[in-house]
């Protein structure tokens, strides 16, 4: 491409400025920023500025001119980046791209690099997970910045996980709207006319902000659609002239930051709550099950108050940390003989409601039964019926409920205990109290039978799952530690054998099973972790490592202690067992159902990569006498404040 | 939903728990026919039998039951691997013969007995 012929944003100011002076007395700087809003003028006389404007720009512009404007130190990037700390944002995670140069440096600069802070990540898909890990352990919502076009294309992944997940992220995208303005080339293959179209099926809300002041109504109420439940990522797309030309003084009068309100969270029904404590004190065995129950610490609290009310077991599904770990009511190893035993069900925040209380065969023919007694009571409640799309199905078969709040679990329980504590008799407490007993006697079995479990294989290598475990919960259990991530399956081990009190010590899953959310949420949560000292961990599945690797750069780049150790079966285990399935029910053997699914030959050297992008690291370590000794080495990095991790070559499951 | 990805496949496997009721075997073990435990431990490995219940055997909640080291009765054993009812893939004598199945049951058979919990520290302590 000549560059005679390229006609960037700035020179076409330059030349607009010299075409309309004649017309447009007030300057170039205004025009450019009417031009460059994508409307053509003002918002009050649209028609009057798109004739003003008209003129054919030159192809080539006479840098002798002395009528050009050239500088500016008021951008509309500034302006965005006073919004976002309005927003009271921590961090901003981005792969850089041009699209998005303008907000990027008013961020840098303007900004102060502060409140929020550039991270920068090798991959859109390692942004937006680690923006989901920051959220699920710090509780407010990270920013993300990317290409509307690639950049978009990349996070796609990452934002339907989050999507899955329930977990607001705070994504700006850049564009250029302008066809007349943007350079030959590569800025017209990173634009696009609607930017959200990819990923409007699986975020909550977005909008393209043609003024500043359309930008500052926006944010405001991106942010808070994101964050009234069922929070989801939400996506503003930020047009280039609007980031990088310059505020003009019709504009600047406009200005102003609105206030930002945050929606309460939706309670169920006063009715339905009394229906369902009805139920649930009436029960003889009433059980409680809770996947993403509880989003902030008081969901825990809120969770032990109710079952300790009705002394009714816990069954904790793991998408949040609902339920302490060894509370007696915790029952969530025995969750199908109680759920077939029970006659009142309580679903809090299910994802999946209808595969709790059913179960299915993939056989040859697929079969699938209720496993509730007939006439057993279920009870849901879920923001999710309030916000249910329709394309993409993650919201599961249909469960035939007979109480549905469409209600935020959480905002619910606080009703829902006191209309149950209303409702219990002296002689009901009696009879409660006598449950309570059984199921404590039920939870310290159930600990020392996975004890016992844990045993078998001790001493084998490859390192069995609960070696590797209980080696790790040696170490951490004396640290305020937070399991940020577990991306390897691990048989539940550190669900059974750990101690887990805290909403931070267990984040929960990626969501929407979307291999490569492991390494980057570990991050982003390690960083919302660093400022409250606790010492992060997780557990890193092979596959899962390799989808982006580069965000280990961004870890040691910006000094994110974080203890990350492997579990590294040298497959991608899960599909093994799929293809395992498909060749036997085809009656050929599994003789080759490695091909395609196992990660061998070579072996891959993990800790070779990560210190490669300056993380330190260790392994692979096949003796399990070994693993000790390597984590406490790696301790040692984490509490200086830097990543470390271990490879350990692990049994597959 | 932790680990939806294997729920299906952990409900059914539990409903075989018989399968790995290793620690009351439903029938004498010594009605099993002879087989050689290093032979079965390659075909417990090429036949994939580790990949759902760990390479000694030692099963897992969330893909197969323990299966040694004291398994099953043999004819139970045999009988499930042809026709499993839960999640399990059906091996045909196609695919294993019951001269290998011989091998895998001696293999399991073989599985050392753990030491119990509280003789080691780190299962025993909180």
């Amino acid at each position: 491409m000549s560059q005679k012929l390229s006609v960037d944003r700035r020179d076409f100011l330059k030349s607009a400025a010299v075409t309309g002076a004649a017309a447009l007395v007030p300057g170039a700087a205004i025009e450019g920023q009417q031009r460059s809003a994508g409307t053509g003028g003002s918002p009050e006389t649209p028609a009057q500025a798109t004739q003003a404007t008209a003129p054919v720009a030159p192809r080539e512009v006479d840098p002798s001119d002395g009528g050009e404007v050239i500088t500016t130190d008021r951008p509309g990037g500034d302006f965005m980046v006073d919004v976002l700390k309005t927003l009271d944002f921590e961090f901003i995670a981005s792969n850089p791209g041009s699209s998005f140069r303008g907000i990027h440096e008013s961020i840098i600069n303007y900004g102060g690099n502060a409140k929020p802070e550039f991270i920068t990540c090798c991959h859109e898909e390692s942004a937006v997970a680690m923006a989901h890990g920051y959220f699920k352990a710090e509780g407010k919502p990270m920013a993300v910045l990317c290409h509307g076009t690639v950049g978009m294309q990349h996070a796609a992944m990452a934002i339907y996980n989050a999507y899955c997940d329930r977990v607001p992220i705070y994504i700006l995208a850049g564009n250029s709207l302008d066809a007349t303005l943007r350079r030959p080339g590569v800025e017209w293959a990173h634009s696009v006319q609607d930017a959200a179209a990819m990923v409007r099926d699986f975020i909550k809300w977005d909008d393209q902000p043609i003024s500043l002041p359309h930008f500052a109504e926006s944010a405001m109420r991106a942010y808070k659609i994101a964050m009234t439940p069922p929070m989801m990522p939400v996506l503003l797309v930020l047009d280039g002239g609007l980031q990088e030309d310059p505020i003009s003084p019709e504009v600047t009068s406009r200005l102003r930051i609105p206030k930002l309100t945050r929606a309460t969270p939706p309670q169920g029904d006063s009715g339905a709550v009394a229906e369902a404590a009805q139920l649930l004190v009436n029960a003889r065995n009433p059980v409680i099950v809770a996947d993403r129950t509880a989003r902030t610490p008081a969901g825990v609290q809120r969770l032990i108050e109710l079952a300790e009310a009705l002394q009714a077991p816990v069954v904790d599904q793991g998408g949040r940390m609902n339920f302490p770990s060894r509370h007696p009511l915790n029952q969530s190893g025995s969750a199908r003989q109680l759920i077939a035993d029970a006659d009142v069900v309580l679903g809090l925040e299910l994802t999946d409601f209808w595969g709790t209380v059913s179960t299915v065969r993939d056989g040859l023919t697929r079969t699938s039964r209720s496993i509730v007694k007939p006439g057993t009571k279920l009870i849901s409640i879920t923001a999710l019926d309030l916000a249910t799309k329709g394309n993409y199905q993650d919201f599961q078969r249909y469960p035939e409920v007979d109480v549905a709040m469409a209600a935020d679990a959480e905002a619910t329980l606080p009703a829902l205990t006191e209309a149950c504590k209303r409702l219990i008799t002296a002689e009901k407490r009696t009879a409660f109290q006598e449950r309570g007993k059984r199921l404590a006697e039920a939870h310290a079995t159930a600990l020392e039978r996975a004890r016992a479990e844990a045993a078998f294989a001790w001493d084998a290598s490859p390192i069995s799952t609960a070696r590797l475990t209980m080696e790790l919960w040696g170490q951490i259990k004396k640290e305020d530690w937070s399991l940020v991530a577990e991306s390897g399956i691990m048989s539940d081990w550190t669900d059974r054998l750990w101690n887990r009190e805290k909403h931070y010590q267990s984040l929960g899953g990626s969501g929407g099973a979307g291999v490569g959310y492991g390494a980057p949420a570990a991050v982003g949560a390690a960083l919302a972790n660093k400022k409250h000292g606790r010492v992060s961990v997780t557990i890193q599945g092979d596959g899962d490592f390799l989808y982006a690797p580069g965000v280990w750069w961004t870890a040691a780049h910006h000094r994110i202690p974080l203890l990350a150790v492997m579990h590294n079966n040298r497959a991608y285990h899960q599909e093994v067992m799929h293809v395992q399935r498909m060749a036997n029910r085809h009656n050929r053997g599994i003789t080759r159902a490695h091909i395609g699914t196992t990660i061998d030959d070579p072996n891959v050297d993990f800790a070779k990569i990560a210190q490669g992008m300056g993380v330190h690291a260790q392994g692979p370590i096949t003796n399990p006498n070994d693993l000790a000794p390597a984590i406490a080495r790696a301790l040692e990095v984490v509490k200086r404040g830097e990543p470390s991790l271990i490879d350990v070559v692990t049994q597959p499951r | 939903m932790r680990v939806s990805i294997v729920v299906a496949m952990t409900i059914a496997l539990a409903a075989v728990a018989g399968v790995g009721a290793q620690t009351t075997p439903s029938q004498p073990s010594a009605a099993a026919p002879s087989g050689n435990a290093d032979e079965g431990k390659k075909l417990f490995l090429s036949y994939g039998c580790y990949q759902c219940h760990g390479r000694e055997a030692q099963g897992s909640n969330a893909t197969g039951p323990r299966l040694g080291p004291k398994p099953i009765a043999f004819t139970a054993f045999n009988r499930y691997v042809r026709r499993p009812t839960g999640q399990m893939p059906p091996y045909t004598v196609k695919v294993v013969s019951d001269a290998d199945v011989a091998h895998i049951y001696a293999y399991v058979q073989s599985r050392s007995t753990p030491p119990a919990a509280q003789s080691i520290p780190l299962l025993r302590e909180p």
